[in-house]
């Protein structure tokens, strides 16, 4: 069929896709990650194809986890359909709406745009890593409390967002705070009670930012 | 424990409503203690920490993912499909065609107006599906999907509507059938009403097509266990999925169970199967795993519905003192490449919402090479609005008077355009219109805007009116209660709850029946297996469906727990009353009885309350109104706008939840600044028909720095004892109707250019602004 049709997840046939640069770049992260953290390989002496799984350790919410996985798969695949850690959701998977994002050493990133490889040696950060056991965060408390969402499917993300907004930036502006979250989408258009919350989320938290 | 013993499940310190004799109707509720308060929801704990499971989220040990292969084409015959190099590449476990067995399949559009194949050999639009594949991973399903070779026949493309009845242009159907709809309407006589008025304004306006883009993508998990089909569909109506499944298979319905207990968004794109859901059956069928398909984003930009774009005209007369003498409409519509209500309603607001002796209204639906339309949040009024509230804007400036005076001259008491003239249960327009342009301070902005000092930023202020064609809802809707031996609760509902606060609500309304505390009321919903059926929700009727049923169930448990504590006292259940848990006779409170102490309910287990949606007032008509208010701030450098701030004051009767009300009017608001401002659907023109905005970088959607500073809303309730039980209207689509016109007004007060295209980019902005200074 054409490949013209999409830029869509792998490689392709005919000429270097966008995924297709991603996989290529994530192969060469491989071989960063395993020569500089983890075997003391020389850049270069191994380079997985494609198709081949790879070990990984991803440390998760405080939790390491060794895995096999391909290149190219994408660390929001693997928290999701590996991990069970569905609370990061799926919207794009290609950077623009924000509903997987995640922390990645307490910055928000989108984990449809980082390769599961790339994610190693870093500490990521999932709305579940929010949660003090079965009690709620208080970004997440900030959330229920201003009706920070209506279908709560970018919900995550936002709170992810605000999360590690707050990190940096204990006590942000309004400007600040739509900022902070306009990487990410809300088709239900409650922004406005996302900036509520996200205020009242720097409350909670003291004005320390810190983690939860 | 404790607890139970104090009969904490219950609040103390209210009766709670009198139980109506068995088949009477309940009085309206007086004063509330739970209903129209702002209460966090229910399933809020779920949404926020990750643990709701969306059918995005579900998935199986042994799942494996679907791909749907679609025509690269705008229109394409297919000659051949290939799958046998593909099946054979790693991980993958199946393809289906449509020379598959049992593949050869019949697909309804629009519920069945219109009908094609499951894998229709001609793919009149890009994106309509050719064949499916599943794999162990979605990689090496996309490797595989890539791998099917198709052999099209490219074919000359139609995808510009305006164009669809010149004979020379490429039929998207047979060449006779370049329309697929027309649809007239007309009351009074027009020319003699245009005769009558002292101003008549005529203008043509344009919407473009919006994509739905819900923020989880259309998709499914299909599992089979033996000849039983079980469905996590991300949908607005699972029982329409279900009906929808089981008449594509040729199922009975009691084989096939659909689930969606969380879903993220709709907006009228998920009140139906898609194709991708029969595939995944199939997929699953075949392999003998549960199979996820997900369509990718750029997918649900050309196979999931839209809102169509809309090309209207319309002439308007009105007399000096704000009479409006003749409304006269076209339109030009299309769904798409198939008949799929590309006109369905635009009009609507034009016939309905101002009263006007002479209305005519004429509408063409044409075909184009595109995917079908679905609803989308108010089908047709936020076009119609367009349209018309920039008419009004017009109007009012041609005879002097102040727009909202305007409005307020021309406010309907019944139904112009249905026959026999119903008249409404409530009309709250007029308050919409007073108490909105008070809260926004109207008649002040007006004035400082018209004496603003030359400057490169130019403030302005406009407002547009609203009515909703459903919001009544209506039966049928059955819910079951159940009360438990402790005192708490369970509900059973089948509608889903889209994120408008269903659960919510419906909790509040049992609460507020029995006393009971919200938090200790657990509900099932949106399962065809196991709870009751439902319709869709959409049109903005779930609350005013399920309510009025839920506050029925609520009553029947009440029934059924005085005839137990009746028997048991010796007492006549017409004489008892509930409160605080505690069921106490009128005759003497001090032989009172705990609720959770009941030995007969404990033997028993449970009371079962079944309650069901009773009929609509006969004769009359229940309807939504609104008025949007708003400011901007134009740069006349850049072209740039700024919605400074709304505020939108909505009649859709009794409040239930402040809270999630007025999230809903934020989010009606935001999604017509994306009518207004950012969104429209691009198809190539010349080379290829593709949809060329098919994600969310190039189709833009309101994003945090877009939306309005502040939103103020100023909810209008009338009281309406005649609508239904609960007296509640919907609100989810009319708060989203005259956002875009209100805006454009408030350009068009700020710089002296009316706006008659959507959106109106910093580019347009910057061309007119240009062009009038060339002309001086």
């Amino acid at each position: 069929m054409d490949n013209e049709s999409d830029e869509k997840k792998g490689t392709s046939q005919g000429g270097v896709t966008r995924r297709g640069f991603l996989t290529s770049v994530g192969a060469g992260a491989v071989v960063a990650a395993t020569a500089g953290r983890a075997s003391g390989q020389t850049p270069g002496e191994e380079l997985i194809k494609p198709e081949e799984m790879g070990k990984v350790t991803l440390l998760v919410n405080g939790r390491r986890h060794k895995l096999l996985v391909e290149p190219r798969w994408s660390l929001l695949f693997v928290l999701r359909e590996k991990l069970g850690l569905s609370g990061t959701k799926v919207g794009c998977e290609r950077g623009e709406c924000g509903a997987c994002t995640v922390l990645v050493d307490d910055v928000p990133r989108y984990a449809c745009m980082m390769l599961a490889v790339e994610a190693q040696g870093h500490s990521i950060t999932t709305v579940e890593g929010l949660m003090n056991g079965e009690e709620l965060g208080p970004v997440q408390q900030a959330f229920v409390q201003h009706d920070g969402f209506q279908c709560g499917y970018c919900t995550p993300g936002q709170v992810m967002a605000v999360e590690g907004l707050l990190r940096q930036n204990p006590t942000p502006t309004d400007e600040e705070i739509r900022r902070g979250v306009s990487g990410n989408l809300c088709r239900c258009g409650a922004y406005l009670h996302i900036f509520k919350a996200a205020r009242r989320a720097a409350e909670l938290k003291g004005g320390k930012g810190g983690t939860s | 424990m404790k607890q139970q013993d104090e009969g904490l499940y219950y609040v103390g310190d209210f009766p709670v409503p009198e139980t109506p004799e068995p088949d009477h109707q309940p009085k309206p509720w007086g004063q509330t203690r739970v209903i129209g308060k702002a209460m966090p929801r229910v399933d809020a704990y779920e949404r926020v920490s990750g643990s709701a499971v969306y059918p995005s989220d579900v998935t199986f040990p042994d799942i494996v993912y679907g791909v749907v292969v679609g025509s690269p084409h705008a229109n394409a015959m297919v000659r051949s499909v290939d799958v046998t190099g593909a099946a054979k590449m790693p991980g993958v476990h199946a393809a289906v065609t449509g020379s598959t067995k049992g593949a050869d399949l019949t697909w309804p559009y629009m519920w069945g107006k219109s009908k094609s194949k499951l894998f229709d050999p001609h793919c009149r639009y890009e994106g309509d599906a050719v064949a499916g594949i599943c794999a162990e991973t979605p990689y090496q399903a996309w490797d595989a999907a890539r791998a099917i070779k198709v052999d099209y026949e490219v074919l000359p493309f139609l995808s510009d509507e305006r164009k669809a009845l010149d004979q020379n242009a490429p039929a998207v159907d047979a060449p006779e059938k370049r329309i697929a709809k027309t649809d007239k309407y007309e009351r009074g006589d027009v020319d003699k009403g245009f005769a009558e008025a002292d101003v008549v304004v005529e203008a043509e306006y344009r919407t473009e097509c919006e994509i739905h883009t819900p923020m989880e993508l259309h998709g499914c998990v299909a599992k089979w266990d033996g000849d039983h089909l079980t469905l996590w569909e991300s949908t607005q109506g699972v029982f329409a999925v279900q009906q929808q499944v089981a008449e594509v298979l040729g199922m009975p319905l009691s084989k096939v169970r659909v689930i969606g207990r969380y879903m993220g968004g709709g907006f009228g794109s998920k009140l139906e199967a898609g194709k991708h859901t029969i595939i995944a059956a199939l997929l699953a069928k075949t392999t003998g795993r549960p199979v996820k398909i997900l369509l990718s984003r750029e997918e649900t930009f050309l196979v999931t519905g839209n809102r169509p774009p809309s090309n209207m005209k319309l002439k308007a007369g009105v007399k000096k003192d704000g009479t409006l003498t003749a409304l006269q409409f076209t339109l030009l519509g299309t769904g798409g490449a198939y008949e799929s209500g590309g006109i369905s309603l635009v009009d609507w607001v034009v016939r309905e919402l101002y009263t006007c002796p002479n209305v005519k209204c004429e509408s063409t639906e044409v075909l184009i090479n595109a995917g079908p339309a679905r609803p989308f949040r108010a089908p047709g009024h936020p076009q119609g609005s367009w349209a018309l509230e920039q008419t009004l804007d017009a109007l009012a400036e041609k005879i002097g008077m102040d727009p909202v005076e305007l409005r307020l001259k021309n406010v309907p008491t019944y139904s112009q355009a249905r026959s026999g003239n119903p008249p409404y249960t409530s009309t709250g327009l007029k308050e919409c219109l007073e108490q909105g342009a008070k809260a926004f301070g109207w008649t002040e902005a007006r004035k400082r805007t018209a004496e603003q000092k030359d400057d490169p930023f130019r403030s302005g202020v406009g407002m547009g009116a609203c009515l909703w064609f459903a919001g009544g809802g209506g039966p049928p809707s059955t819910i079951v209660l159940k009360l438990f031996a402790d005192g708490s609760v369970n509900l059973n509902m089948g509608a889903s709850d889209l994120g408008t606060g269903t659960k919510t609500v419906m909790a509040m309304v049992v609460s507020e029946e029995l006393g009971i505390k919200p938090d200790k009321i657990q509900i099932e919903n949106a399962d065809t297996g196991a709870t009751q059926y439902a319709t869709r929700s959409g049109g903005s009727k779930t609350i005013p469906t399920e309510s009025p049923a839920v506050r029925a169930a609520a009553i029947e448990v009440k029934r059924q727990l005085f005839q137990i504590v009746a028997g048991e006292l010796k007492v006549p259940a017409s004489a008892l009353a509930l409160q605080n848990g505690e069921i106490i006779p009128n005759s003497d409170p001090s032989k009172k009885v705990k609720l959770n102490k009941l030995e007969a309910l404990k033997k028993r287990g449970v009371i079962i309350g079944v309650g069901y949606r009773g009929p609509n007032p006969e004769k009359k008509w229940v309807t939504p109104f609104g008025a949007q208010f708003c400011e901007v701030k134009v740069n006349t450098r850049t072209g740039e706008v700024q919605v400074v701030r709304f505020v939108a004051a909505h009649e859709s009767g009794r409040v239930m939840n402040r809270l999630t009300y007025d999230n809903q009017v934020i989010g009606g608001i935001t999604m017509g600044v994306g009518l207004a401002m950012t969104e429209a659907r691009v198809l190539d023109q010349s080379e290829t028909g593709k949809v060329i905005s098919k994600n969310w970088h190039d189709y833009k959607l309101p994003t945090a720095l877009d939306v309005p500073r502040e939103i103020v809303s100023v909810p209008i309730d009338p009281g309406d004892t005649e609508a239904n039980t609960t007296g509640a209207k919907g609100l989810a689509e009319p708060v989203t109707v005259p956002t875009a016109a209100a805006i454009a007004n408030a350009v068009y007060n700020a710089i002296g250019i009316r706006i008659t295209d959507t959106p109106m980019s910093p580019v347009q902005l910057c061309r007119m602004l240009a062009e009038r200074k060339a002309r001086g």
